[in-house]
């Protein structure tokens, strides 16, 4: 893959623009990733690859022609064309329960995508930006973000990354075995792993379980003067919070990237 | 060429022939938002509408002198939920533009915080958008875009800039935020203008 140049005034660069588009798709593998959420492999012979972040449009057709539609977050990212999402179940949904109770290996759907330009990270692009990446996650809102944790690392980025994440309980925590390979390569791609626990901690832990408080947050992010880039996750009431927070903190929020979902 | 997903279609959410393709029913009011919220009160609030001419600003009361007029529409985001029948409470485009003269037939609209979006001038006229304060009876909260934003119904909902502070007049149409982000354009639901 080339690497674009970069473009000054907005401290990235250019995407490698991949036009999206429909495509076919079959469930490779299911996987509980916590209690309320599965983990889903799709193999998509004809994706052109996707960005850290990126997300696509997953469309469900009934025998009838009754057609849904829904976005997802990329939990995966390159050229490879098994992409994993996994999806949080939504108690009264009607995409969500059959795609983590009911769809099975080898089930067909049809995917739309990469989609998605602005809440997006690409390694070994920060040569003139040697900005840290600060990334927030409210439960499921880590998804997006573990693509970016994982091409960091694989890259061996020097670019600084913490990712400060916020789950009820331990068995909340998505994607612990791929953010611990993450932690143990901090040598070649500096990485610092918080997680708060609202409800109940592990067992052993030295922070007691409780909500995320601005102190809590000011202690596990870049302080202001690092001028980090951020990335923030989670649901609507939980981003307002920390970019609240943040900019009371004395954080730039301006160009904060924020993915917000679900009502206020 | 859908393919039939096996077993899907059990629960089914209310259909409604004012819901375009690939849309959804909502009840509650998603926030859709790329960065932080701005803050910005009625007292600080002014809209300009910039021309090959010169500016022309408005503060929230001369904005609100023009009239304000109740309007029912149906709202449809590119992430594919829709809320029909919302209730809004705003001040036609086509009376703000009766005060401007210009000739160029592109917009690019600005909002508090850098956001911005295009719309061609003739689509927001006609009675088809509006400077919105209220919206189901109340006024907008700071998520949904307070104290006023566009509101261009026929388009989708990205089109409607939250925190909105003016219009640029342009001789071309060029893309905003988010169409250089991906996203089309134009952006009609009923024609799934969704991405490049």
């Amino acid at each position: 893959m080339t690497v674009p140049a970069p473009t000054p005034d907005r401290g990235t660069v250019d995407p490698v623009r991949r036009r999206p588009s429909w495509h076919a798709a079959t469930v490779a593998e299911v996987a509980p990733e916590t209690p309320r959420s599965r983990r889903i492999v799709l193999d998509v012979p004809t994706w052109p690859g996707n960005d850290p972040g990126q997300h696509l449009d997953l469309r469900l057709t009934a025998e009838d022609g009754y057609q849904a539609t829904r976005s997802y977050s990329l939990a995966s990212s390159g050229t490879g064309t098994r992409l994993t999402l996994a999806v949080d179940r939504v108690d009264d949904g009607e995409v969500s329960p059959f795609l983590v109770d009911e769809v099975a290996v080898g089930d067909a759907v049809d995917v739309h995508g990469p989609l998605g330009d602005w809440f997006v990270w690409r390694p070994n692009t920060a040569a003139t930006d040697r900005r840290p990446v600060q990334l927030i996650a409210g439960g499921s809102g880590i998804v997006p973000l573990v693509p970016m944790v994982e091409a960091h690392r694989a890259a061996a980025d020097p670019t600084p990354f913490r990712l400060l994440y916020a789950v009820r309980t331990p068995e909340d925590v998505y994607f612990r075995r791929e953010l611990g390979v993450a932690v143990d390569a901090t040598a070649t791609a500096p990485f610092h792993l918080d997680v708060v626990h609202s409800r109940r901690a592990p067992e052993g832990a030295t922070t007691p379980a409780g909500r995320l408080t601005r102190s809590t947050l000011a202690d596990a992010v870049f302080p202001p003067a690092d001028g980090a880039l951020v990335y923030v996750c989670g649901s609507t009431p939980f981003v307002e919070q920390v970019l609240t927070w943040l900019g009371e903190l004395g954080h730039d929020t301006r160009d904060v990237r924020a993915e917000r979902f679900g009502g206020s | 060429m859908a393919s039939f997903t096996r077993g899907f279609g059990g629960r089914r959410r209310p259909q409604d022939d004012r819901t375009p393709p690939g849309q959804t029913l909502v009840a509650d009011w998603p926030v859709m938002s790329a960065g932080a919220t701005p803050s910005v009160t009625p007292a600080d609030w002014t809209f300009t509408i910039s021309t090959e001419h010169g500016q022309r600003t408005w503060s929230w009361d001369e904005v609100h002198a023009l009239g304000v007029e109740d309007v029912t529409v149906d709202v449809h985001c590119v992430t594919h939920w829709s809320k029909l029948g919302m209730a809004w409470r705003g001040v036609s485009l086509d009376a703000l533009f009766a005060e401007v003269d210009t000739s160029l037939g592109y917009c690019m609209v600005h909002s508090s915080g850098g956001y911005t979006t295009n719309v061609p001038l003739a689509e927001l006229l006609g009675g088809r958008s509006w400077i919105a304060f209220e919206a189901d009876g109340a006024p907008l909260t700071p998520e949904h875009g307070a104290p006023a934003r566009l509101l261009v119904p026929h388009l989708y909902f990205w089109k409607s800039a939250k925190w909105v502070s003016g219009i640029e007049m342009l001789p071309a149409d060029r893309p905003g935020f988010w169409e250089d982000n991906g996203y089309n354009m134009h952006g009609d639901p009923w024609k799934e203008e969704r991405y490049w």
